[in-house]
């Protein structure tokens, strides 16, 4: 009898103390964490060394320091973009999956749509903000446009992966059950897909972000990326890096949301992980 | 305890279509009668049709001629009664290993309460008691395809197809694999139909052993195994076992599956 507790992970290991875990974490991050500090020292020191203008090049404590005296503006900008990214992303999500599912049960409707999703992918999406201010003005509207253009893709096609990565046999197994096509849908290919459509929601959700980035260029009154575009005209290179820094705090954080949920929905396939 | 199941197969042939519009026979003219309550074995080189045969048995595809019975009843379609177990284990990796093996009870809507102890006694009975509320990627490959032949059980089948169940197993597992299954069979009570291209494997199970050529598929001899059960690794040296298992290699030799060469 193969004796089952064998090749099992599972059993909890001693818990290190606190120093050890600590001396873990750093061997772990911290060498990671050292890098980037040292390459923002270098960029400091060089930027004071060779007496770089501020309006070329600001050093990274200046545009930290402005970040802190901003933060009000910074903030209320940051709310507009995160808005415009999070509902173009929800649309993109509404759209993207259903749009994967007829897909993959339609042959027609895959010939006809991925043509259409395709060209529509390959054309930049900064070429098509224009045409969308012009038809939805500068509120919120054109911005979210962008965000769903740009990040509807990768959720559709990862989409499209997962639900065709279900084995012949399980299908095999399910109609020996009697299952019907709903069911082996909600039962198998559905779950079976989420991992991969998790991986389209967390690109799908930094792009959302430089979409709307994208669409405050064109034409906006507020917003991180109108933020940006406005302190570049009046030479303040400081507050466009702030903004800068501010937009990848923003993806960042999404991103690490998103995580988040990926872990709350699907907590069994970071078991496969070994996580 | 559900009886087990009685199969006919009546002159099946089975033809596929390829891409190119030639036709491959995959099998031909098999006829064969497994009596309720028969262990089964199928073996024959890769390709000769032998899971095509299982499939057909199963009702998952159609034969091109010929006409299979079970439970003299004509196959058209996947009827009820019948489990599946195939060399991949496709558990489904959401699922705890209980809710694995209930898979079939809830398709089928029939009542989960009405089940779970048999689920249970089926996982106690292969080493997996403790086990039940485990994610699949927790276990082993053993164990994982142990959860699947569970699941298989749980509708208590009057016929239990396994296509090559223990192929992707490593060898002493198989041999554990192999005592285990007798065991739930003898319990069991029903029907299998095993298809494997392991000859020893096949001689050590059955009652009895269907020999398969090469495409296109045939039946060239059919073998009863008289073999006292249970039996254990001391039956595997059994002079009996060892000759039926040296026969069929020869047969697989005058075959050309096996060269000496």
């Amino acid at each position: 009898m193969e004796t089952p507790a064998q090749g099992l992970g599972a059993e909890p290991r001693n818990r290190p103390s606190a120093g050890a875990r600590l001396r873990l974490w750093l061997t772990d991050q911290g060498t990671p964490v050292l890098v980037v500090l040292l390459l923002l020292l270098a960029w400091e020191v060089a930027v004071r060394l060779f007496k770089v203008p501020q309006f070329i090049l600001p050093g990274p404590w200046e545009i930290v320091r402005r970040m802190v005296v901003d933060w009000r503006l910074i903030l209320a900008n940051s709310t507009v973009t995160i808005e415009e990214t999070l509902i173009g992303f929800a649309v993109s999500t509404l759209v993207g999956i259903p749009l994967a599912i007829g897909i993959v049960y339609s042959p027609l409707f895959e010939k006809v749509s991925y043509t259409v999703i395709v060209s529509l992918q390959t054309i930049p999406k900064v070429a098509l903000a224009p045409i969308l201010v012009l038809w939805f003005g500068y509120g919120l509207m054109p911005k979210v446009a962008v965000a769903f253009l740009i990040s509807f893709f990768p959720i559709v096609i990862s989409t499209v992966v997962g639900l065709r990565s279900v084995e012949q046999e399980m299908i095999y197994l399910a109609r020996s059950l009697g299952a019907s096509e709903l069911q082996t849908f909600i039962k198998i290919r559905f779950p079976k897909a989420l991992p991969n459509t998790f991986g389209g929601l967390k690109v799908g959700i930094g792009e959302a972000v430089v979409g709307s980035v994208v669409g405050e260029f064109i034409a906006a009154e507020k917003g991180l990326g109108y933020l940006q575009l406005v302190s570049n005209v009046h030479l303040d290179t400081v507050l466009t890096f702030a903004a800068v820094v501010a937009i990848s705090l923003v993806g960042v954080v999404l991103f690490y949301a998103m995580s988040a949920v990926e872990r709350l929905v699907i907590p069994w396939h970071q078991a496969t992980q070994g996580r | 305890m559900p009886a087990g199941m009685s199969v006919e197969i009546e002159n099946i042939r089975k033809l596929y279509h390829t891409r190119r519009g030639e036709d491959v026979e995959a099998l031909s003219e098999v006829s064969t009668s497994i009596q309720a309550g028969e262990f089964v074995s199928v073996v024959g080189p890769s390709g000769c049709g032998k899971s095509t045969m299982m499939m057909l048995v199963s009702g998952l595809i159609k034969p091109s001629a010929g006409r299979i019975m079970v439970d003299h009843e004509m196959v058209t379609r996947p009827r009820s009664g019948v489990g599946i177990v195939f060399q991949r284990d496709v558990l489904l990796e959401w699922r705890s290993v209980l809710d694995n093996v209930l898979l079939p009870i809830e398709i089928k809507h029939l009542s989960r309460a009405a089940y779970v102890d048999k689920a249970r006694d089926l996982l106690r009975l292969v080493g997996l008691e403790g086990f039940e509320a485990k994610y699949p990627s927790e276990l082993s490959g053993g164990m994982r395809q142990r959860v699947a032949i569970c699941r298989a059980l749980v509708q208590e089948p009057g016929l239990l197809l396994m296509d090559e169940p223990f192929g992707a197993l490593d060898a002493l597992t198989r041999e554990q694999m192999n005592v285990d299954l007798q065991r739930m069979w003898s319990l069991a009570g029903n029907t299998v139909v095993f298809i494997t291209h392991s000859i020893e494997e096949a001689v050590f199970l059955s009652d009895r052993v269907l020999v398969m050529s090469p495409r296109p598929g045939r039946v060239v001899a059919d073998l009863q195994v008289d073999l006292d059960r249970p039996r254990g690794s001391v039956a595997r040296k059994d002079s009996k076992l060892v000759g039926l298992v040296d026969h069929i290699r020869h047969l697989f030799q005058v075959h050309g599956v096996l060269s000496e060469k």
